[in-house]
C-alpha cells in the first residue's frame, strides 16, 4: 500500500545553519509511509537538526520540507505529527498519568487513550509515580507515551533507545513495528549501528550528507559488508576515495 | 475549543504547584509572617496603617514574579515548551493558562494575607475589602506577566532569580512607599510615572485613606492591568515555535 501513496516526508535541498556552521548543506530525501525508517550516523552529523526541521521547530536557511502533504510545521500537522526529543521532555514533578493526560487533552485524544498509551509503553504499574522518581529508561518511555497518546500519523523519535537495556530495546522496536503495521510512519534516529537491522529502511547521515537511502539488505548487498557498521565504514571510504 | 487547552494548561500548572507543598506553604505563609513582623516593628504608631496595605499589593507582585520566571524558564530549558508548541497548543493558550493558574493562586494568597493583616495585625482600611483583594490579585497577575517576559532573557535559574532585584527593586524604591512620589526629584518622579508598581501602590494607598475611592482605584487598577496585558503581549513574542 505504501507505494500507492505519496511519501510521508519529502525533504528537498534543505539548508540549515546552527551559528555560522552549515549543519545541513542541501540535503534531499523522502520517507515512505507506514514504515520504520532508521536515521543513522555518528553524533554531530545533523540527525537532530534534520528531525527538528521535519517537525517544524527548526529555522531553515533554504529548501523545503513537506510532511503528510503540507509544509512542515503547519498548524494542521500539529496533531498529526508526534515528536520525542532526545532528552525526555515531560514534567518531572507530575505523575506518569498526569503527564500523559495533559498531552492527551492538547492533541484532542479520546479519554481512554491515556490508559492504553500507559500500557503500550509498559508503565501501568508506575502510572501514579512521579516522573522524577523513575529510572532514565522509564522517563524516556513517558516522553514516548506523551507523543503516542494522540495516535499521530508520523512519529519522529530522536534516539529513543539510548540507555535502555536489551529487553526494553527489543520491546520498543516491537512496539514501533506494531505501530507501523497499523499505518503509522516512524522516523527513528540512532547512533547505534546494530539497530539498523531492525528498520525497514535506512538513511545514513554523516556531516550533513546522505551516504545511503536503502533497505538494510540492499545496503549490505551493495557494499558487500557483513553488517551495518562495516557497510557504513565502506561507504565513508568510498566517499573519501571518490 | 481554545478554552479547553487553556484550562488543561492551568490545571497542569496547579498540579505542579500542589506537587511542591513547600513552595505552596511559602507562597501563603511568607506574606503573613512579613505582615506580622511589620505590625510588630511599628507597634503603637500609625506607620503600619500607612504602609501595610501598599505592601499587601507588593508581596504578591514580587512572589509571583519570582515563581513565574523560574517556572517558565524551567519550561523553556527542559524542552517541554518546544514540545508544547509542536502540539495544537497556541502561545495564547499557554500564556492564558499560566495567568489563570497563578491568578488563582494569587487570589488565595491575597485573601489569606489580607485577612491576616486586618484581623490579626489590626490593619485599618477605609475602603471596601473586596477592592483590596482585587488590587492584590491584579498586582499578582502583573508579576506573573513580567516574570513570563523576563524568563526569555535568562539562561539559568540563577540568572532568573537575579532579575528580581534588577526588575523589582527599582520599582519598589520609586513606587512611593519610601518617599511620596510627588516629593521625588523630578526626573525620578517621571520614571516612577511609567512603572506599573507605582500605580499598584497608589491604588492601595487610596484604599487605606478614602472611604469612597472606587473611581481613583479603578483608574489605577486599569493602568496596572494594561501593563500586565502589554507584558503578556511582549512575552508572547519571546515564545517561538521555530528556533535556530
Amino acid at each position: 500500500m505504501m507505494n500507492y501513496e505519496s511519501p510521508a516526508v519529502v525533504v528537498d535541498d534543505l539548508h540549515v545553519f546552527r551559528g555560522s556552521h552549515e549543519v545541513l548543506p542541501g540535503i534531499s530525501l523522502s520517507v515512505p509511509r507506514g514504515q520504520v525508517v532508521g536515521l543513522l550516523g555518528p553524533s554531530g552529523g545533523g540527525k537532530t537538526t534534520l528531525l527538528r526541521s521535519i517537525v517544524g521547530v527548526q529555522i531553515l536557511a533554504g529548501g523545503t520540507v513537506s510532511v503528510l502533504g503540507e509544509p512542515a510545521g503547519s498548524p494542521g500537522l500539529r496533531s498529526r505529527v508526534g515528536y520525542v526529543t532526545q532528552d525526555p521532555s515531560v514534567y518531572s514533578d507530575l505523575t506518569v498519568r498526569q503527564n500523559i493526560a495533559y498531552f492527551a487533552v492538547l492533541v484532542g485524544a479520546p479519554r481512554d487513550a491515556v490508559e492504553r498509551t500507559i500500557e503500550a509503553v509498559d508503565l501501568t504499574s508506575d502510572a501514579d509515580s512521579r516522573v522524577d522518581r523513575l529510572s532514565g529508561g522509564q522517563r524516556s518511555r513517558v516522553s514516548l507515551g506523551a507523543a503516542l497518546v494522540g495516535a499521530p500519523e508520523l512519529l519522529v523519535l530522536d534516539e529513543p533507545t539510548v540507555g535502555l537495556d536489551p529487553v526494553l530495546r527489543r520491546d520498543l522496536w516491537a512496539l514501533f513495528h506494531r505501530l507501523a503495521d497499523d499505518g503509522t510512519t516512524l522516523l527513528v534516529s540512532s547512533h547505534v549501528m546494530d539497530e539498523a537491522t531492525r528498520c525497514d529502511r535506512l538513511l545514513l547521515l554523516r556531516e550533513g550528507h546522505l551516504l545511503a537511502d536503502d533497505t538494510p539488505d540492499g545496503l549490505l548487498a551493495r557494499t558487500g559488508a557483513p553488517d551495518a557498521e562495516r557497510a557504513f565504514l565502506a561507504l565513508i571510504e568510498n566517499e573519501v576515495a571518490a | 475549543m481554545r478554552a479547553r487547552l487553556t484550562l488543561a494548561t492551568a490545571r497542569r500548572v496547579l498540579l505542579q504547584v500542589r506537587a511542591d507543598p513547600r513552595t505552596l506553604g511559602l507562597l501563603i505563609v511568607v506574606p503573613c509572617v512579613l505582615m506580622g513582623l511589620l505590625a510588630w516593628i511599628f507597634n503603637g504608631t500609625h506607620v503600619f496603617d500607612r504602609i501595610g496595605a501598599p505592601l499587601l499589593g507588593v508581596f504578591p507582585f514580587v512572589v509571583m514574579f519570582l515563581v513565574t520566571s523560574v517556572t517558565t524558564l524551567r519550561e523553556r530549558s527542559s524542552g517541554t515548551l518546544e514540545r508544547l508548541l509542536s502540539t495544537p497548543l497556541c502561545k495564547g493558550d499557554f500564556l492564558a493558562g499560566y495567568a489563570l493558574a497563578f491568578g488563582a493562586l494569587a487570589v488565595v494568597q491575597a485573601l489569606v494575607a489580607t485577612g491576616f493583616a486586618i484581623w490579626i495585625c489590626g490593619l485599618n482600611v477605609a475602603g471596601p475589602l473586596w477592592l483590596l483583594v482585587l488590587v492584590a490579585v491584579v498586582d499578582a497577575v502583573l508579576g506573573t506577566a513580567l516574570g513570563l517576559f523576563v524568563s526569555a532573557f535568562a539562561r539559568t535559574e540563577f540568572q532568573a532569580v537575579q532579575f528580581m532585584p534588577a526588575f523589582v527593586l527599582p520599582q519598589f524604591l520609586l513606587c512611593g512607599l519610601l518617599v511620596p512620589r510627588q516629593l521625588l526629584p523630578r526626573p525620578l518622579e517621571l520614571v516612577s510615572d511609567v512603572l506599573p508598581l507605582s500605580y499598584a501602590v497608589d491604588a492601595m494607598r487610596t484604599l487605606t485613606t478614602e472611604v469612597d475611592a472606587a473611581g481613583d482605584v479603578g483608574r489605577d487598577v486599569a493602568i496596572v492591568a494594561a501593563f500586565a496585558v502589554a507584558a503578556i503581549a511582549l512575552g508572547s513574542l519571546t515564545l517561538r515555535r521555530r528556533t535556530p
